[in-house]
């Protein structure tokens, strides 16, 4: 048995021959031409098919893959069609008199190193899309077939140097069990179509992948980037254990999605979903959300140029809420600041956006903004389960300051005749420490807390989460993070407040036996995630976790306790991606 | 000729989806749009085709770089505010 070990491309483990996708050379010869003009006409016509061939990819990419993994293909027909590339190619052809296969090849190649001495990850990747849409026009101008003939016969594991996207969309999807490739990175596109298909890859392992031979039986390890060379029984048993364990568990969250989440002594939590539209609203229906923990309504005030009147506001807050019928949805008032510039709202731009006057900071001192939303949500909700949020709550006043421009609205709404809401909860989201850290104070004003991990997690580690440099450092696993939000669960339960979080963590597999732990009352997260997260909960055991969730807060870093779970429960482990 | 300068501010900067948004919008104008920004490293200025989606990425615009875009011709008013529009509302990213 022979260990390999590269960089982790897609989560998911198989056990499967190899199948070693070899490309057939293209020989370029550099040769004169007399009539340049002639063989412009052959690369236009070469090009025009390869267009053709890419569009037909694209479409079998949207059907199989998801759209964003299509839309690989419409740039690479953005990179055809590319005006930079077409006149060097031809201004070669002309001013050298060489044919259109060589003229191609040269200017591709030095297209593709451009992109490929470039630092970012990403650019190198994109090196490979340029070789790959080149060699099409090769292949067409020298009448080579568009694929490999790959006699895959039987579900194998496919090896290769690095795959292009359009070799891993001819392959037969039900004969491939995973990738694993000699070279590319985790942002490659062999990478990012397994992780469309689901299947697992791992990148990087090195030329000496490429030395196993046809039908040898290798385990992938998708999610510890391993690849085991002829592996013996006990070792390939010890895996297949592990892959019965996880698929039984995503197929039971699919056939049980709309079933309620109920831990194995008994205590049942609400899932619930992260919407921002109608759309959003329909994907958390069809995928058993049990209401909406996080409405964000910015989307109302986005590209537009003016602020949306009260009545617009009304009929899309009332189409989604509809939807949910008695079902809670929790709308959070607008939450822009500095940083989501909106030019009609006139707002003075700021050194620090996201230290700055924003969210409820912003509609506080702005009841022309404030009221028209609240008085919309408020004639919204008339029949349906609307509950009110307000977003970056430092001080206990502020809620106060809130509830008074509710209460306005309100009398006005009552004196008006119109109908409304009347009795619903009003929470806030705890994503500022400040905030946490009096959230006994907090507890006695609102009816909810929602924690936001996102800026939670950025201003108790004063690391702001867009900054590439300290992105590491706001990340919500820190136990600086995860005592803050122990203290905010405690404090509410305290005053009898139940405590949610729409902050990416509630959807992170690996978070969910420490929150459960923590006592999270209910979990909000984007919609797809919600079956599967459904699952977990009902796999575990809330009383143990109890325990576990001490255990992990005592541990210093995210890593130390993402491996502390991963130990503990070991089939989250293979389901995180 | 109409010349603006705008902060790419969202994640990716100029790169996959929206560098071809920009490219897209950009062949919507008849103008001569050019796009350019400073090398980080060797302070460069450096200036490419607005409607070649290799130009554009080939310029490798990260998050917070400032990017210069010139447009000259019939439609150039109408083209830079388009872009300039795309950059800022951080091409329809949330």
């Amino acid at each position: 048995m022979k260990h390999l070990t590269g960089i982790p491309a897609s989560r998911g483990i198989c056990i499967g021959p190899v199948f070693p996708f070899v490309r057939e050379e293209l020989r370029v010869e550099s040769y004169c031409v007399e009539d340049t003009q002639a063989e412009i006409v052959r690369l236009d016509a070469a090009i025009d098919k390869a267009i053709d061939q890419i569009s037909q990819i694209y479409k079998k990419a949207l059907t199989e893959a998801s759209k964003a993994d299509a839309e690989i293909f419409q740039a690479h027909r953005m990179i055809l069609e590319d005006p930079e590339l077409l006149k060097e190619v031809k201004s070669k052809i002309q001013k050298e008199s060489i044919c259109a296969e060589f003229a191609m090849m040269t200017i591709a190649q030095s297209f593709s190193d451009m992109m490929a001495a470039m630092q970012d990850e990403y650019f190198k990747a994109r090196a490979t899309d340029i070789m790959d849409v080149g060699n099409r026009v090769l292949r067409i101008l020298l009448g080579v077939a568009e694929t490999p003939t790959a006699d895959l016969k039987e579900p194998s594991i496919i090896i290769a140097d690095d795959l292009t996207p359009s070799d891993t969309v001819m392959l037969d999807k039900l004969l491939v069990l995973g990738f694993c490739t000699a070279h590319g990175s985790a942002t490659s596109h062999t990478a990012i179509l397994a992780r469309g298909l689901g299947i697992p890859a791992v990148s990087g392992v090195g030329a000496e992948i490429m030395k196993v031979s046809k039908g040898t039986r290798v385990i992938l390890d998708g999610v510890h980037a391993k690849v085991l060379v002829d592996p013996d029984d006990a070792t390939v048993k010890q895996y297949q254990q592990l892959i019965e364990a996880a698929h039984s568990i995503n197929e039971a969250a699919m056939k049980h999605a709309h079933e309620p989440a109920i831990t194995k002594d008994g205590v049942r939590l609400e899932v619930v979903a992260n919407i921002g539209n109608v759309k959003g609203a329909r994907t958390a229906i069809e995928n058993g959300a049990e209401g909406v923990g996080l409405l964000r309504t910015e989307f109302l005030y986005l590209e537009r140029t003016s602020v949306p009147t009260e009545e617009e506001q009304y009929q899309a807050y009332k189409a989604i809420l509809d939807m949910f019928g008695k079902m809670p949805v929790v709308l959070r008032t607008l939450d822009v600041g500095g940083d989501k510039e909106i030019p009609y709202l006139g707002l003075a731009a700021e050194s620090n956006s996201f230290l700055g006057q924003r969210a409820l900071r912003l509609c506080l001192v702005r009841p022309d903004i404030f009221k028209p939303q609240l008085r919309a949500a408020l004639r919204a909700g008339d029949g349906n389960n609307l509950k009110l949020m307000f977003p970056m709550v430092a001080t206990a006043q502020e809620v106060r300051d809130a509830r008074k421009v509710l209460d306005e609205c309100i009398r006005e709404l009552k004196v008006e005749g119109k109908p409304f809401a009347e009795n619903i909860e009003v929470g806030i989201m705890v994503e500022i420490p400040s905030a946490a850290l009096v959230a006994d104070q907090l507890a006695k004003e609102v009816d909810f807390f929602s924690i936001g991990t996102n800026d939670l997690s950025q201003y108790t580690m004063a690391a702001d989460r867009t900054n590439p440099k300290v992105a590491d450092l706001s990340n919500a696993f820190f136990p600086a993070v995860l005592r803050l939000i122990r203290d905010v669960i405690i404090a509410a339960h305290a005053e009898g407040k139940w405590v949610g979080m729409c902050g990416e963590l509630a959807g992170e597999p690996l978070a969910v036996p420490i929150l459960l732990g923590l006592g999270l009352d209910e979990f909000s997260m984007n919609p797809p995630m919600v079956p599967l997260l459904k699952q977990i909960l009902r796999a575990l055991d809330a009383k143990e976790m109890k325990a576990i969730a001490e255990q992990a807060l005592q541990l210093e870093s995210p890593q130390q306790i993402e491996d502390f779970v991963k130990k503990k429960i070991p089939f989250i482990a293979q389901l995180v991606d | 000729m109409k010349e603006t300068q705008i902060v790419v501010n969202n994640k990716v900067g100029l790169h996959a989806r929206p560098a071809s948004l920009f490219v897209q919008e950009a062949a919507k104008y008849v103008s001569d749009i050019k796009v350019s920004c400073q090398d980080p490293d060797t302070m460069e200025n450096r200036e490419v085709n607005a409607k070649s989606i290799l130009g554009v990425l080939t310029l490798g615009v990260s998050q917070g770089m400032e990017i210069t875009i010139c447009a000259e011709g019939e439609d150039e008013v109408p083209a830079v505010e388009a872009l300039i529009t795309l950059v800022k509302y951080n091409f329809g990213e949330e």
